[in-house]
């Protein structure tokens, strides 16, 4: 077990930050924590990271307790938080040789374990980490934390705010470094990285709602999902919502994701309600279940 | 969607010393609609944005927003947009109502303008119980919808949603394309920027900034047939792919 989480909550005055929150990680996993802002995924690193005191619970990293053996964690653990933070005015080399020999490590003995990403921000090694853009950052902070060869490593949103392409290059970094042995805990707003995850916890308000593969997580979900669309989306969300049987109406990319209370629901039947309401090129269709139709449903 | 033209971009060039960060991009936006303004980081979007919203003056071309010329007519540019981040929204340290009043005065509505919308959109965002708290005690998706309200206040003819969902739960981010909808079919005119590639499929028509230039306009379902591919994040994926 590389992360063992039991019965954690803490509080920041009245706001119950996370309530009861427990889950384990395995060697060499990569686990994901999926909700949105605010859902306390910062205060779950946080308090693993050693950072932050639970009001209530146990935690332990490779284990080592995070209150007991904070030193120890915090020299076996690579943490990217969140917000960018590293020293901006210095430039990318000098941000990781620091980084290294606080660690009492140089760059040239972990080099194998950042090469692929460092060679992509190497041309700009001389650039102060504050002038770059926001991908290079997230490449920069990624060496850092990865500088003196942690066993386990904490990404707090580490995709925020960055475009799909550089995404899915940053996905791809993290199944190599899966593949080197390091477990991995990373949290994320967007729900279709949580199916590059091994494993995921849902989690919302402090709580986690679900923790399953998610493959389990979609192939558990018992209700049936129609994509839904016709010429006029806005008059087709609207009519939907007026539908009497309608159990839910979200859009989803270019249908609407449409679920009925019904048992026996027959889509002619809605095909004849939307052509009353003068829908034109109406396509009803079963749907593909994903994580934040699971998500949404909690 | 109508005909009419709200934005005409010609040309529109953005050098910063040698770099060129937006390379002479052309395109129209159409009243009512909602255009998706895409494009990897660090591809020019803000930077075309900022020179749309009358805050940045063009190296060269033009560009005419809501009838006004963004360089010699900033300030009138200015008075006919609406602008909403999500870095910037509203000041946390004020109340809801604080908030309003501050915006609607900034955009200069007279005081009984002002009550009557504050009346209007405690209605509408059902504020009752919460319009006397700090905006900073709200959570994350009311003040996006709150702060997309309040770039409406003055009644903009367009308004600019610079990545308005980041972050934002799913249901709440529904929500708010919802408002958004409903926005356009009033006739507003929506231009947006987003990571989210579903959000992308809502959008008319959208345009993909790649490396300074616009590398695609279409429809989303056009584009995915240029493409030759199922989703908006496919058609992302293979144009910035394809540059380097």
């Amino acid at each position: 077990m590389s992360i063992s989480v039991q019965n954690i909550s803490k509080s920041y005055k009245s706001i119950q930050a996370i309530d009861d929150v427990s889950f384990e990680v395995n060697e060499g996993e990569l686990f994901g924590l999926i909700g949105p802002d605010g859902a306390g995924k910062t205060t779950i690193f946080r308090i693993l990271t050693t950072l932050l005191l639970a009001n209530e619970g146990n935690a332990k990293v490779l284990e080592f307790d995070v209150k007991q053996d904070y030193k120890a964690i915090r020299n076996s653990v690579g943490y990217m938080p969140g917000k960018f933070s590293l020293y901006q005015d210095l430039t990318v080399e000098e941000n990781l040789t620091f980084f290294a020999t606080i660690f009492g490590t140089t760059i040239e003995e972990n080099y194998d374990l950042i090469e692929d990403i460092y060679v992509q921000i190497e041309p700009f090694k001389k650039r102060r980490a504050g002038a770059l853009s926001g991908g290079m950052k997230q490449k920069l902070a990624l060496c850092c934390a990865l500088i003196h060869a942690p066993k386990v490593l904490f990404l707090d949103e580490p995709t925020t705010g960055v475009d799909p392409v550089s995404r899915k290059e940053f996905w791809q970094m993290l199944k190599r470094l899966q593949q080197k042995g390091i477990t991995i805990l990373v949290s994320t707003p967007y729900m279709d990285e949580a199916s590059l995850c091994d494993r995921i916890a849902l989690i919302q308000k402090g709580k986690i709602l679900k923790i399953d593969s998610p493959s389990n997580i979609i192939s558990k979900y018992d209700k049936v999902i129609y994509d839904i669309q016709s010429k006029n989306t806005h008059g087709l969300i609207h009519d939907l919502k007026n539908y009497s049987s309608h159990y839910s109406v979200y859009a989803f990319g270019e249908f609407i994701h449409y679920i009925d209370t019904n048992q026996n629901f027959n889509p002619n039947d809605l095909q004849d309600y939307l052509q009353q309401k003068n829908h034109t090129q109406i396509i009803i269709k079963p749907a593909q279940t994903t994580i934040e139709d699971v998500f949404m449903d909690l | 969607m109508n005909e009419e033209k709200i934005i005409q971009v010609e040309n529109l060039t953005k050098k910063f010393g040698d770099f060129t960060a937006v390379k002479g991009i052309t395109f129209d936006v159409y009243k009512g609609e909602i255009f998706g303004f895409l494009g990897a980081n660090g591809a020019g979007k803000t930077t075309a944005m900022k020179m749309l919203i009358g805050i940045s003056n063009p190296t060269s071309g033009k560009a005419n927003v809501a009838g006004f010329d963004v360089l010699s007519q900033s300030e009138m540019v200015k008075k006919s947009i609406g602008y909403m981040s999500q870095k910037f929204s509203m000041y946390d340290d004020l109340t809801i109502k604080e908030n309003i009043t501050f915006f609607g005065g900034i955009y200069g509505l007279s005081r009984k303008q002002i009550k009557q919308k504050i009346t209007q959109l405690v209605e509408e965002l059902e504020l009752q119980e919460v319009i006397n708290n700090l905006v900073g005690s709200l959570p994350l998706g009311w003040k996006q919808k709150l702060s997309f309200s309040v770039a409406l206040l003055h009644e903009p003819k367009i308004v600019f949603l610079d990545e308005p969902t980041g972050g934002v739960d799913p249901i709440t981010r529904r929500q708010f394309w919802e408002m958004i909808y409903t926005q356009a079919y009033k006739g507003t005119t929506i231009f947006v920027t987003t990571h989210y590639m579903d959000e992308a499929e809502y959008c008319d028509r959208v345009s993909i900034m790649v490396d300074g230039a616009i590398e695609a306009l279409d429809s989303p379902k056009k584009l995915k047939e240029q493409f030759q591919v199922d989703s908006m994040n496919d058609v992302f994926l293979k144009l910035a792919r394809n540059i380097e």
